[in-house]
């Protein structure tokens, strides 16, 4: 069917062209159509919206609204609870990160020589990936309990003491930090065992004839440079889960204790969706916008480089 | 190669034998460990699940409980809770936003990658800008306009924000820019209308990527908990992340016993479903980092 309808084609084609163009033209606006739709009503134009509420003093049901310039922006510069929010989200963000990428690795390194426990090892560490965080802060919270939970009373056995983990200012974040590690080791793990793969078995194979040995050897020699790439991936997707933390605090800690575990997306919640303080809420947004970005734009920083390596 | 290498004496090969069998010991140890840390939460999480009151609140590291409490526990969840509406509201969204989403972006991606139409260059760059917007940021105004609408607390407020996935479009753009010309020039030719090509032709070539964005997508809004959080105060319309935390709140977290059956219950299909379909769920959430 095909080959018959091929070789009919070069004879019409260039009365049909200008017939095909316009066919191209139309179908092409028309498919694109819902999503340009969509694209404006759900990111574009509230995106505008955004910005303006930003610079105004409206209040959600407020009738009128004004102008108030940089207002917003200066007030959140002076207000200790998003100052204390933002601080708090990079400490977290400064946790996380290493923690997760460097355990990611280091599993993925350790999991990709396995042979017949790959799999297992696979399943285990990415379990925590699709488990419902919310379900899972809930076990958390009951594991971390100073009196019921099990890890104290594994603290008290071996003598380490008692730890309230979420009520204590100084642990509850870290806390947090060490339950966002949970879930994302796994999911690096995942991308740096993508890297792994694509490593050429031979250049290990040349290296040890060389006289790299040893398997610290190899891995400055030839792992390291050539996962590079995927390093600098992996520490921006993990960057940007971090800054979004959001889950564990509203079900765990409230962003307390005194507010030692506020965070940004927290106090934007707080602020626009029950003090209904909307326009501050929009100036804290864009501030969030603003670090999404930065992270955007090293991003596709990196996969420019990724496509020409 | 490695034998070439070794040394012919025999005591230098027992050498490096137990060192090889030592490196192993220490790579699973490290790894069992590492496995028991993540398994933790789950094992607990079941375990607590079965017990009884009294052996939850005597704090002893008591693993196996003494006596079976599972069926009070569980009864006790699903009777004060409506834990499988929850489980049920989960399911209808995913679904009804995964359709939306596919019908939106099959036709836009082929779209991209095939035809030419003025603005598709505009289009596809605004595409990679708002891959890059998370749903916390038009949040504010998309409340305030479905406030205004009078649509807060229904179906239609938790799913409208999700209907346009612009990494939907830019996965399948990217798919169908590699399907070959060829045929859909000698589909056009046979008389087929681009429409019947998108569905009949390019779709089904389609499938793996569809697939797997299919896990990302349900993955990502079964757990949702900030946009429900904001729209959804009707425990009945909740989704099992807003669900568990009503149910929490309204145990005030003492109740531990039923509160893991819970937590079990709004886990376990994700958690089933990985475990049978393990390669395609691990392709498909990871899929953004190795495309």
């Amino acid at each position: 069917m095909s080959t018959l309808s091929l070789a009919r084609a070069p004879a019409g084609r260039r009365a049909f062209g200008g017939r095909q163009a316009l066919i191209e033209k139309l179908t092409g606006i028309g498919f694109a159509t819902p999503a340009i739709i969509l694209l404006l009503l759900i990111d574009l134009v509230p995106l505008g919206v955004l910005g303006v509420l930003s610079f105004t003093d409206y209040e959600l049901g407020g009738t009128d609204a004004k102008y108030v310039g940089l207002a917003n922006f200066s007030k959140a510069m002076a207000d200790p609870v998003f100052r204390r929010s933002m601080w708090n989200t990079l400490l977290y963000v400064a946790i996380v990160l290493p923690g997760s990428v460097g355990l990611g690795l280091l599993v993925a390194i350790l999991v990709h020589g396995r042979k017949r426990t790959r799999s297992f090892y696979e399943m285990v560490y990415f379990l925590p990936v699709t488990a419902t965080l919310i379900a899972m802060a809930t076990v958390w919270q009951f594991l971390l309990h100073p009196k019921l939970g099990p890890v104290n009373a594994f603290l008290r056995l071996i003598g380490a003491g008692e730890y309230a983990f979420l009520s204590e200012p100084s642990l509850a974040l870290p806390t947090l930090a060490v339950i966002g590690m949970w879930q994302l080791i796994g999911f690096n793990m995942v991308l740096f065992l993508a890297g792994l793969s694509s490593i050429p078995k031979d250049l290990y194979e040349a290296a040890e004839i060389d006289g790299c040995a040893n398997g610290i050897d190899r891995f400055l020699t030839i792992t390291w440079p050539l996962l590079g790439p995927m390093t600098m991936f992996v520490i921006v997707t993990t960057s940007i889960t971090a800054f979004k933390i959001f889950d564990t605090v509203a079900v765990m800690t409230r962003g307390g204790p005194m507010g030692s575990s506020e965070v940004l997306l927290y106090a934007i919640y707080l602020e626009g969706f029950q003090y209904f303080h909307t326009a501050y809420a929009a100036a804290l947004t864009v501030i969030f916008l603003a670090f999404i970005l930065a992270f955007a734009v090293i991003q596709a920083f990196v996969l420019d480089r990724r496509v020409h390596y | 190669m490695r034998a070439a290498q070794a040394k012919p004496a025999g005591a230098g090969r027992i050498v490096r034998l137990a060192g090889r069998l030592l490196g192993g010991v220490l790579v699973h140890g490290f790894l069992l460990a590492g496995a028991a840390f993540m398994l933790l939460p789950f094992v607990w999480m079941l375990v607590t699940s079965i017990k009884p009151p009294d052996e939850i609140f005597t704090a002893t590291l008591s693993f196996w409980p003494k006596q079976f409490y599972g069926y009070e526990n569980y009864s006790f969840a699903l009777t004060s809770a409506p834990l499988l509406r929850f489980a049920l509201n989960g399911v209808l969204i995913c679904a009804c936003i995964l359709v939306v989403q596919l019908l939106v972006a099959i036709p836009c991606g082929y779209a991209l990658a095939k035809l030419r139409f003025p603005g598709r260059q505009t289009l596809f760059v605004l595409t990679l800008l708002a891959l890059a917007i998370p749903v916390q940021v038009p949040a504010l105004p998309l409340y305030i306009a479905l406030a205004d609408l009078g649509l807060l607390n229904t179906y239609f407020a938790i799913m409208v924000p999700f209907f346009l996935s612009v990494f939907a479009i830019f996965l399948l753009r990217q798919f169908f820019k590699g399907f070959p010309d060829d045929i859909i020039q000698a589909a056009r030719l046979d008389g087929m209308s681009e429409f019947e090509i998108v569905w009949r032709i390019v779709t089904p070539s389609a499938w793996p990527a569809i697939a797997a964005f299919a896990v990302f997508s349900i993955v990502a809004h079964w757990n949702d908990l900030y946009w429900p959080l904001i729209v959804i105060s009707d425990v009945k319309l909740a989704p099992p992340p807003l669900g568990m935390m009503f149910f929490a709140d309204a145990e005030t977290g003492s109740n531990y016993g039923a509160l893991t059956a819970a937590a079990t219950i709004l886990t376990a299909p994700l958690v089933v479903a990985f475990l049978f379909a393990r390669r395609r769920f691990i392709d498909g959430i990871t899929m953004t980092g190795v495309k």
